[in-house]
């Protein structure tokens, strides 16, 4: 079986997971509204009745995002380990590794969207909140030196709780560095950057390459920001004002430029790649 | 003055208990006559073995302790130290000039430079108004005016860490401190002119690399630099304030673990300790670095300063991690 193919297979696996909860109806977070899990499917795991967003998994984000099969997954040189002996970080390497189905909060490759080749990444907010630590970090920093190389706009989808792994210390910070300096060099040297923000997308993630491409889309109601509401709170020891970090919040302060549903994202994204073609 | 008696870190009272005693025995000997040199010398010598011991083996809270010690050189205390001649610059030409990060231009011996950095208080009054040290999106805003400024004049930057982390409040967001920060990572991993960051005190996570990004990282012995503070590692990964001793351990920053790791290049000594027992030593030790590091850097072309700086980034850590490919 080729590579491209077991990929597939895992995808679909990972999917099918996601398409078939326990029972047939799935409680909203939000509204508390009871959906039939087929039409809630059909939605894209958007609540029909309050457009609530539900969480899904990066494999099933490249499936509705990308044209049909046409995802290549690059191949990873590096593996998670625990670099500072943290404790108990293996362990939780492993239960994300079994509740996602991933390796790691990171998945990249290309891919067509609209019959147009692009870079993509997305990061997991399932697998370890998404944090970046040395493998995420050389993830993204290998799909944006692939994108300038091979001349392909770059698409980032973002979910990321926290941003930093803390259990890779510094190492997690030098990773906010790194990618930013791949992402600094493939933006000069003319490359397109559409970073897509779903929820939740923070701290170190947010202060690297989140907030940082040409074009900025968010999902609607993520949370989005530096710092956590919890931390905000603590600090300043006033309650926080409704909406205050999510999407709505930041397109009103000029800091994306559009927030859209999920079942727009995709035509929305060719739309732009259209525009802005070389 | 002598700051210690301002301040005293726990794991410092037996020292300062030892130094009160000597000093109450030496004015029995001016006063009454009596003479106890012989009790004085030996309480002395107890004194020197015992800041032995507790400064030649400090653990990693304690680090923390000493790089946040309220007496501390600051970096407006150091430039002034530093330079033969200084000029502070003020504002981000977009909204206001955050007290929390200062920025100017300096002259030592031959060289000129740029120099930025995160400004904490000297006292609660100026504490508050420099935030402690925690910056707004306008001070990072404000030091990529300055390293601009820098590029168009050919000018090395110099970059002195000191802060808690970037300030998490609402205005700050609204602002976009995330973006603020995002921003300088991309401007300084592009800079046409060397970077030296030096971590002077507490190194805060997103908000220390918002302008902590260079060519050549260096830390002060007693300074420190991580992710997260350990009362907040400890807090999210065990919900136990008793455990911040263990998290300072298990993050691994101070100087020592950060050089192990290869994520800095070197570490600038400081009095036994700690750089507020002298002020003037510390700030000749990190000159001397400085001159040292501009003297390797001032030659090197523009394009294999940017390459190296991407090559260093992106070599970090990865001897740790399973190479499989
Ligand atoms: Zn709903």
């Amino acid at each position: 079986m080729g590579w491209l193919e077991k990929t597939y297979n895992r995808i679909k696996k990972v999917k099918k997971k996601i398409d078939v909860p326990d029972g047939l109806w799935t409680k909203c977070a939000n509204c508390s509204e009871i959906v039939y899990n087929k039409t809630l499917d059909e939605n894209l795991r958007v609540c029909p009745k309050c457009n609530y967003h539900f969480y899904i998994g990066a494999c099933y984000r490249i499936d509705i995002t990308l044209d049909k099969d046409s995802f290549f997954q690059y191949n990873s040189t590096f593996n998670s380990s625990n670099p500072l002996n943290f404790p108990e970080y293996e362990e939780k390497l492993k239960k994300a590794e079994k509740s996602t189905n991933l390796d790691e909060a990171a998945l990249i490759g290309e891919g067509k969207i609209g019959g147009r080749e692009v870079a993509i990444t997305v990061t997991d907010f399932g697998f370890m909140g998404g944090s970046m630590g040395l493998v995420v970090g050389e993830r993204i920093a290998t799909v944006v030196d692939k994108a300038l190389e091979k001349h392909l706009p770059l698409i980032i989808i973002s979910g990321s709780g926290g941003g930093a792994r803390m259990q890779e210390g510094v190492l997690s910070l030098m990773q906010m560095a790194k990618v930013s300096a791949s992402l600094a060099e493939f933006k000069t040297k003319g490359g397109l950057y559409i970073s897509v923000l779903t929820h939740p997308t923070m701290g170190g993630a947010m202060a690297s390459f989140a907030s940082r491409g040409d074009i900025i889309i968010a999902e609607p109601g993520a949370l989005l920001g530096f710092a956590g509401p919890r931390v905000i709170k603590q600090t300043i020891k006033q309650q926080i004002p409704k909406g205050f970090q999510r999407s709505e919040s930041l397109l009103k302060h000029g800091m994306i430029d559009l927030v859209v549903d999920r079942n727009n994202i995709r035509s929305t994204l060719i739309k732009i790649l259209d525009f802005l073609k070389k | 003055m002598d700051q210690r008696n301002r301040y005293t870190l726990d794991f410092e009272k037996p020292l300062i208990e030892l130094e009160n005693k000597i000093q109450e025995l030496m004015g029995l000997t001016e006063k009454e006559g009596i003479d106890v040199k012989e009790e004085i010398k030996h309480l002395e010598m107890r004194l020197k073995n015992l800041e032995q011991k507790i400064f030649l083996n400090l653990t990693p809270w304690q680090r923390v302790q000493l790089a946040r010690h309220p007496a501390r050189p600051k970096t407006l205390t150091l430039i002034d130290l530093i330079f033969d001649e200084w000029l502070e610059l003020h504002g981000d030409r977009l909204f206001s000039d955050d007290q929390a990060i200062v920025t100017g231009l300096g002259k030592m011996n031959e060289h000129r430079v740029v120099w930025m950095g995160h400004q904490k208080g000297e006292s609660i009054k100026e504490n508050l108004s420099r935030n402690f040290g925690m910056a707004h999106p306008e001070g990072y805003r404000k030091a990529k005016r300055l390293m601009n400024l820098a590029e168009k004049c050919s000018l090395p930057v110099v970059s002195f860490i000191d802060t808690p982390g970037a300030y998490p409040g609402i205005e700050a967001e609204q602002r976009g401190q995330a973006e603020a920060i995002a921003a300088n990572l991309e401007k300084m991993s592009q800079l046409k002119v060397p970077i030296i960051v030096i971590i002077i005190g507490e190194g805060g996570s997103g908000g220390a690399l918002g302008i902590g990004v260079g060519d050549k990282l260096l830390m002060l012995e007693n300074a420190v630099y991580s992710v997260i503070s350990p009362e907040g590692c400890a807090a999210i990964l065990w919900d136990d304030q008793n455990k911040i001793e263990e998290a300072a351990s298990a993050l691994k920053l101070t100087a020592n673990d950060l050089l192990k790791l290869d994520i800095i290049d070197g570490i600038i000594p400081e009095p036994q300790g700690g750089a507020q027992r002298d002020v003037g030593k510390t700030a000749n030790n990190i000159k001397k670095a400085i001159l040292r590091e501009l003297e390797a850097l001032r030659t090197m072309p523009v394009e294999e300063l940017i390459l190296r700086r991407k090559i260093g980034y992106r070599q970090m850590g990865k001897t740790r991690g399973e190479e499989n490919g």
